[in-house]
């Protein structure tokens, strides 16, 4: 820990960076504050009460879900001798992949009349909490297994060898290991279905998001969509400080050792066949049925692949362009907090994570707003998407950022420096080198977040500027479905590698995400 | 390391910024409440003849209305293209004047009579049905009927379309404020489906989701050439019915636009003989200019009597139509 005074430019760039941050909540407030009381009345409406507890409804339900499969699923590929447990732990995380609205096209696709699976229309509430908890679980999991992974096999050992049955250590030890890594996936999953716009609207259930977003596009006065925000911002802060509280109660866990052996593995004998189907069935829903839906689809049609070629580079440009801005301008913050700590300095680095508390469908609406009224300049430009999307996804980056400085130790610096080498060279041998996996790591995720984005995209986009999510939804939103497999697929390929990575390299990208 | 890589910094976020400015160097913009799947190739074509470069900002045609109300003097868009006559009315304050020789084009009824914006294609709002499960002769002539409890949970109404909410605002120049909440409530209290836009009303009847839906009556025709066999049909309501008005999809030249000509020519190319034989022939909708023929499976304009209600008042009731259909609540 050092008292230097950082430098001055340092200082600004790290100020400004957490300033544009701030900007939405910041105008969203003005905004509101300007509003006649009108505006408000939205809030003493019965209806909205209703909206209020089904979003809550449906998030608890998603995350009591993604808990339940992301658990068992974890134990199962690192404690059992489940055959092809590598496989199955790659198999099970590789939703990953796909944007969650494509889940929902998938499920509405083989739902209803006429439909494979000859169910009823996976709509509303059903389709939305089955989409989000295809979709997010794969959190739950990635998390538990580093968890398992690390945690000291020895405890669970004892515990067999007291004569405790599986199920018993699995309650009495593995279980409490596990708390805050279920903590941390829970909070994940909690804050990515309340923030989720694509799947309820594509599912048209009752939900915040939705609601705000159809205030805004069905109503002449848009103040009440404000005001529906800053509701939806409220909720999002209460599942945050609700988790911090939960997070300081149960305490941190053990985290540190590293495991010098493997874990014993626990014979699952009769049980394996239902542990096979319950990982096939998993799979099954999550990763075979959309992959299959969108190949069907492409098979079965003649897709047009007309605009797929632009859209592809058009989704690439802004996701390459978010992901080199959100991570210098993340990085100011985080050697401010990581150099220079002080009072100020940390207190600079915990706004920058108030990005948080900002679903996308919150930052497009103050954006739209701020920059109609206050700067047409960039309003509808490229520039100001990148800003939100860098908005949006600072928190990502930062935490990237932070948690690869926390491995250069300065004393490494210095002592390059001590042997003489300058400043720069210090910095290409030394420092780079330590700290580069780990930006590119924090950049991975922003790049593949920005990729499947669509609220925010498709609010403040330049006229007549398509990308990949939102080829996919315009085919949604006049039911041509068929048309949305080509943007879907190469959505999901681009995301590939960016989950690969994230997943390979022992799920640290999701350590950051759950800072 | 810090001193290097603060400026180092800066200088590439400021590249990667201004690589993505720029932006805005189309000849054109054009905000299309028309959906892209009926008038994208229309588009296509003005670029084409025109030479000019064109950006589309496709939405709902009163989220655009609102849109370009929030805009004021900076809204980017040069000229807007509406579903129907009253979201252009309700903007038609920042709307500047046509000229005489685009006006004139089209009859009376379906121009602003202070010439700031003009209908460019006709079209009647119908009761679209399942034919696998209704007899035409099942099908209400009234929307009125749609509230008894007969069809409970079968009809499909899509709340945030424009045509829609002028159906809805017609109704109430008809029959008053009071009985039209009532309607709406009865409607809402009746189970009806809410969906998107006309599309997924039609394409929900098809399915058979619901037996019917209030729609507009070409978007039929565009998913029968998808799908032929597809199971809805058209029912034209009784002479008079609130749900039978006829409208317009129109065009209006934003006042704050400084391509004032290429707006204009949109807006002349739009009534030109092509465009409107292509609402004919591809969109099945009704042509306004002398000469070019109607698609010939409709019924004639002349003959389809909406409520007595001019189309230039629309425009002054969206405000209110849509607080309506918000404290009913269809839309949150």
């Amino acid at each position: 820990m050092t008292s230097r005074r950082p430098p001055l430019p340092l200082s600004v760039l790290g100020v400004a960076a957490v300033a544009i941050v701030c900007l939405p909540l910041v105008y969203l407030v003005i905004r509101v504050a300007g509003a006649g009381t009108e505006a408000w009345d939205v809030l003493e409406r019965p209806r909205t009460l209703t909206l209020v507890a089904k979003t809550v409804g449906l998030v608890a339900a998603v995350t009591a879900a993604a808990v339940a499969l992301g658990v068992p699923a974890a134990w199962l590929v690192t404690r059992s001798d489940l055959p092809g447990r590598r496989f199955w732990a790659v198999a099970l995380a590789l939703p990953l992949v796909l944007p969650s609205y494509v889940l929902a096209l998938a499920l509405l696709a083989v739902s209803g009349p006429g439909g494979l699976l000859g169910v009823p229309a996976l709509t509303g509430f059903t389709g939305a909490f089955l989409a989000l908890t295809l979709a997010t679980y794969p959190f739950v999991l990635l998390l538990c297994i580093a968890a398992l992974h690390r945690a000291d096999p020895a405890l669970e050992e004892a515990a067999q060898g007291l004569g405790r049955s599986p199920s018993q250590v699995f309650k009495a030890v593995t279980l409490p290991l596990l708390r805050p890594a279920i903590g941390a996936g829970a909070l994940l999953v909690a804050l990515y279905s309340l923030a989720d716009f694509g799947v309820v609207s594509l599912m048209r259930a009752e939900a915040l998001t939705r609601a705000v977003f159809l205030q805004y596009r069905g109503a002449f006065d848009r103040d009440p969509a404000a005001v529906l925000a800053l509701l939806l911002v409220a909720l999002t802060i209460l599942v945050l400080v609700g988790e911090q509280r939960a997070r300081s109660r149960l305490g941190s866990g053990s985290r540190g050792g590293r495991t010098v052996r493997p874990a014993s593995v626990v014979p699952l004998g009769r049980w394996r066949p239902v542990a096979l189907a319950f990982c096939a069935a998993v799979a099954g829903v999550g990763l075979v049925l959309p992959v299959g839906v969108l190949v069907a689809w492409l098979l079965r049609g003649s897709p047009s692949l007309d605009g797929v070629a632009t859209a592809t580079l058009n989704s690439l440009l802004v996701a390459v362009a978010a992901a080199a801005v959100t991570t210098l301008a993340a990085l100011p913050v985080a050697v401010l907090a990581a150099r220079f700590r002080s009072r100020w300095t940390v207190a600079l680095e915990r706004t920058g994570y108030a990005a948080n508390a900002l679903p996308g469908i919150v930052a497009a609406l103050a954006f739209v707003f701020f920059a109609a009224r206050h700067a047409p300049a960039i309003y509808q430009s490229l520039t100001l998407l990148v800003v939100a999307y860098m908005v949006r996804f600072f928190p990502q980056a930062l935490a990237g950022v932070t948690s690869a400085l926390s491995r250069a130790e300065p004393k490494l610096e210095e002592a390059s420096r001590g042997l003489g080498r300058g400043p720069a060279r210090t910095l290409a041998t030394v420092t780079v080198p330590i700290v580069g996996p780990g930006l590119l790591a924090g950049a991975a995720l922003v790049l593949l977040s920005t990729l499947k984005e669509l609220p925010a995209t498709l609010i403040l986009r330049p006229s007549g500027f398509d990308t990949l999510a939102t080829e996919v939804w315009t085919a949604t939103s006049v039911t041509q479905y068929s048309e949305a497999a080509v943007p879907a697929l190469v959505l999901c390929v681009l995301a590939a590698p960016a989950v690969w990575l994230l997943v390979v390299r022992g799920s640290r990208g999701l350590d950051l995400l759950g800072n | 390391m810090i001193r290097r890589i603060a400026p180092l910094a800066v200088t590439v976020a400021a590249v990667a910024l201004s690589a993505c400015g720029g932006g805005d160097d189309a000849d054109l913009t054009i905000y299309s409440g028309r959906n892209e799947e009926l008038v994208g190739d229309l588009i296509a074509r003005f670029e084409r003849e025109s030479d000019l470069k064109v950006d589309v900002r496709y939405g709902d045609s009163a989220e655009l209305a609102a849109t370009i109300a929030e805009e004021g003097e900076n809204s980017p868009a040069d000229v807007f293209f509406s579903q129907d006559a009253g979201a252009l009315g309700a903007v038609e304050g920042t709307l500047s004047s046509m000229p005489g020789s685009v006006l004139e084009a089209v009859p009376d009824r379906f121009r602003d009579p202070r010439g700031r914006w003009l209908g460019v294609s006709g079209r009647a709002r119908v009761i679209a049905y399942n034919t696998d499960e209704l007899a035409e002769s099942e099908v209400p002539d009234s929307v009125f009927e749609l509230t008894e409890k007969r069809w409970r949970g079968r009809v499909g109404i899509p709340p945030p379309n424009a045509s829609f909410q002028a159906f809805v605002s017609a109704m109430r120049l008809d029959v008053g404020d009071d009985r039209t909440r009532e309607w709406l409530e009865g409607m809402r209290d009746n189970d009806a489906q809410l969906y998107d836009n006309n599309i997924q009303t039609v394409e929900a009847i098809g399915r058979g989701e619901v037996e019917v839906g209030l729609v507009n009556h070409y978007y039929l025709y565009e998913l029968k050439r998808e799908d032929p066999d597809l199971a809805v049909a058209n029912h034209f309501p009784r002479a008079g019915d609130p749900g039978s008005l006829v409208n317009a999809a129109g065009v209006g030249v934003l006042a704050s636009s400084d391509g004032q000509d290429n707006a204009e020519r949109f807006a002349r190319f739009l009534v030109s003989a092509g465009a409107q034989k292509y609402f004919a022939g591809r969109t099945f909708e009704y042509p306004l200019i002398e000469g070019v023929q109607p698609p010939d499976r409709l019924p004639p304009l002349g003959r389809l009597m909406g409520p007595q209600v001019e189309l230039g008042r629309l425009g002054e009731q969206l405000r209110s139509t849509l607080k309506l259909l918000d404290e009913v609540g269809f839309t949150t």
